[in-house]
């Protein structure tokens, strides 16, 4: 079955509130702006009205509510919406919810879900294109999800609100909501912790999260196609935990990498990634690595400013090109 | 069905002494060296904590503040426990990882204690959220006047009134009269609103005061304020109005004229006029004692008895702490994720 993004959360929300009572609703947004996912969810919604919140622009306490549910035994997923809101809610995310287990000594747990709606969305200039992900990755205690496609959207979403016994900032791309992939029923989901080669490749591997995944297999075929270079894409699924392994192992094949990575270039996970291959993987390198990632400047509104930031196909294909030294 | 046990007046007594000796034994520790860091005495608030806790049963929940001795004193936590945990010791309730600031008993009800103004506030609305999915239960959030400006506690009472949660919200109001401060001291909080009880109530949040030096009013306002949360009236918010004890007007407390005195509530004064006065007219431990002598509910005798027994159970508590020892170098890494969960 083919489903979208959207639909793939629509279907891990609706799914997880008749799985389990515990289940709640802190908002109602969770799939942005998408019709069919709105349609997909209305019954659920409508089913579980008593655990579904109607919540007040108020992210700070939106987030600790759903701490403190947590807390108290629930398992509460917060609709943050725009992913830039969750600077409105850091004090609770950050503060309390990545602490409880470690503070506590691990007589408690919060297994709360953050929701959260982020990225360069198009037009949505410097205060709602926030990549928080490399921030929140320096976060002990939180676990951050970024699905890169449609099955992970459906896969992690569910684990966080019904398995996970962590805390979980759970990050959808704006753009990504109508990307398609194919979700078997019943298959089971590749483990959380773990990166999915989402294309194989001898030459020169491209490590992507989020947008940059379908950007990177795109990517990939035009390098195929126009020049040639087969390139492996790894989705990382998640920033933490971080899969550092088959990160590696991919690299150790092509002896090659790019990251393509939508956070600002300074301390972002492409340079954590880098880290990671200068400590780890420097014998594999046949050459240096690169990151292809958003300039350290606040995002535009106009949109060729815009564009003049992004993480495109074509910018991949050029950081391809220069690390196998054919710029 | 819960039932509120009604302390007799020795109880409440002892209840409000074992802390205002645990403090006062923090305190010594603290300018002994034995432990780092910062931290807070609840002394002069005792009544409020122990009445409070009075109204609560087991499957309630309690959030607190940096200042949170009292509170887990007054749920039933183990003072032992509790200074090995001040102490970073491995007997502590967290193996020393919170320290002071985020004592935390979840067996108790105190899942987590956050040391943020206003920090506490939301998690309690959340857990007043569950208790009222789950049919059962309240939450009470304790927290300072100071959390008042801090954003996060009005949008907890936004959430509370709008979901009508069975949440109490206790404003401990300990700040120092304008008139008071001076420069060097420990904060105070610089509201403008003379009464805080006015702030929630346009938002449709019930809230009194009530007089945090007078144990059994309190005893007799948390009871019906309880019972109104419990039978599903609502969030309430109530100030006490605590005077702030001599001893926590410094950046670090101290012990004007040492430790509490049993004749100190009968006209002894210590050497310290501002602690005289503090004992004859705020001390809610002092005034408790004095008027249940006279009412003939206590002896001086019976007090007496009471004070060597607690003051030995929290000098138990201090060697336990003593010779309890520091954790292992492992246990900085343990708990960082919950059991279950993938590694990082």
């Amino acid at each position: 079955m083919r489903i979208s993004f959207a639909e793939g959360l629509a279907r891990a929300i609706s799914e997880s509130l008749a799985a389990d009572p515990r289940v709640l609703l802190i908002g109602s947004g969770f799939v942005g702006l998408n019709t069919e996912a709105r349609a997909l969810l209305e019954p659920a919604l409508r089913e579980f009205s008593d655990r579904i919140l109607v919540a007040p622009v108020s992210e700070l306490a939106l987030a600790g509510a759903g701490i403190g549910a947590a807390l108290a035994g629930q398992r509460p997923a917060v609709d943050l919406s725009t992913g830039s809101f969750i600077f409105q809610a850091f004090a609770q995310v950050v503060n309390e919810a990545a602490n409880v287990h470690y503070m506590s000594g691990g007589q408690s747990t919060a297994p709360v879900t953050f929701c959260s709606l982020a990225g360069m969305r198009g037009a949505g200039a410097a205060q709602h294109s926030h990549r928080t992900q490399a921030m929140l990755g320096q976060v002990p205690g939180l676990q951050v999800l970024l699905p890169g496609g449609a099955e992970d959207a459906y896969h992690l979403l569910k684990w966080s609100l019904l398995e996970s016994p962590n805390p979980t900032v759970f990050i959808s791309h704006a753009l990504l909501l109508a990307e398609t992939a194919e979700l078997t029923e019943g298959a089971p989901m590749l483990p959380v912790g773990q990166a999915r080669i989402r294309r194989e490749g001898r030459d020169a591997s491209i490590i992507a999260s989020s947008i940059t995944v379908p950007r990177a297999l795109a990517a990939a075929q035009v390098l195929e196609r126009e020049h040639g270079v087969s390139a492996e894409v790894v989705d990382l699924r998640s920033i933490a935990p971080l899969d550092r392994g088959t990160v590696l192992k991919s690299v150790a094949k092509t002896g090659r990498a790019v990251i393509a990575d939508e956070c600002n270039r300074s301390f972002g996970v492409a340079a954590e990634i880098a880290a990671t291959l200068a400590e780890e993987g420097l014998a594999s390198l046949k050459a240096p690595v690169r990151r292809v990632t958003v300039p350290d400047v606040p995002v535009p509104y106009s949109p060729p400013l815009e564009a003049e930031l992004t993480v495109t196909a074509e910018r991949i294909v050029a950081g391809v090109l220069h690390v196998l030294g054919r710029p | 069905m819960r039932t509120v046990q009604k302390p007799d007046p020795a109880e409440r007594f002892a209840a409000m002494l074992r802390i205002r000796r645990f403090e006062e034994q923090c305190i010594l520790l603290s300018r002994a060296g034995r432990f780092p860091g910062h931290y807070h005495v609840y002394i002069g608030q005792e009544a409020t904590a122990v009445t409070a806790c009075a109204a609560l049963g087991e499957e309630d929940f309690v959030f607190s503040t940096w200042r949170n001795h009292g509170h887990l004193l007054a749920r039933g936590a183990a003072p032992d426990r509790m200074m090995a945990e001040i102490l970073g010791k491995s007997g502590g309730y967290a193996r020393g990882k919170s320290g002071t600031l985020h004592m935390a008993v979840r067996a108790l009800g105190v899942p987590s204690t956050s040391a943020l103004v206003g920090g506490s506030l939301p998690l309690a609305t959340g857990a007043a959220l569950a208790c009222k999915r789950r049919g059962s239960g309240i939450a009470v959030a304790f927290f300072g006047d100071a959390a008042l400006e801090e954003g996060a506690c009005y949008e907890a009472m936004i959430l509370a009134s709008l979901w009508q949660l069975p949440i109490l919200f206790v404003c401990e109001n300990n700040s120092i009269p304008p008139a008071q401060r001076k420069r060097g001291q420990y904060t105070s909080s610089t509201l403008p609103a003379a009464r805080l009880a006015d702030v929630p109530q346009a938002l449709q949040l019930r809230a009194e005061v009530l007089d945090g030096t007078d144990a059994d009013a309190l005893a007799g306002g948390f009871e019906r304020l309880a019972a109104e949360v419990r039978s599903g009236g609502g969030p309430r918010f109530v100030e006490v109005r605590c005077t702030r004890w001599p001893g926590s007007f410094p950046l670090w407390p101290e012990l004007p004229s040492g430790e509490w005195k049993l004749a100190w509530a009968f006209g002894q004064n210590p050497d310290r006029a501002d602690l005289a006065a503090w004992l004859e007219q705020s001390d809610p431990l002092s005034l408790y004692l004095r008027k249940q002598v006279a009412a003939g509910a206590l002896t001086r005798e019976q007090a007496q008895a009471l004070d060597a027994r607690i003051t030995e159970e929290i000098a138990g508590a201090v060697r336990f702490a003593l010779v309890s020892t520091y954790p292992a170098a492992e246990e900085a890494y343990r708990h960082v994720l919950a059991e279950g969960g993938p590694g990082r």
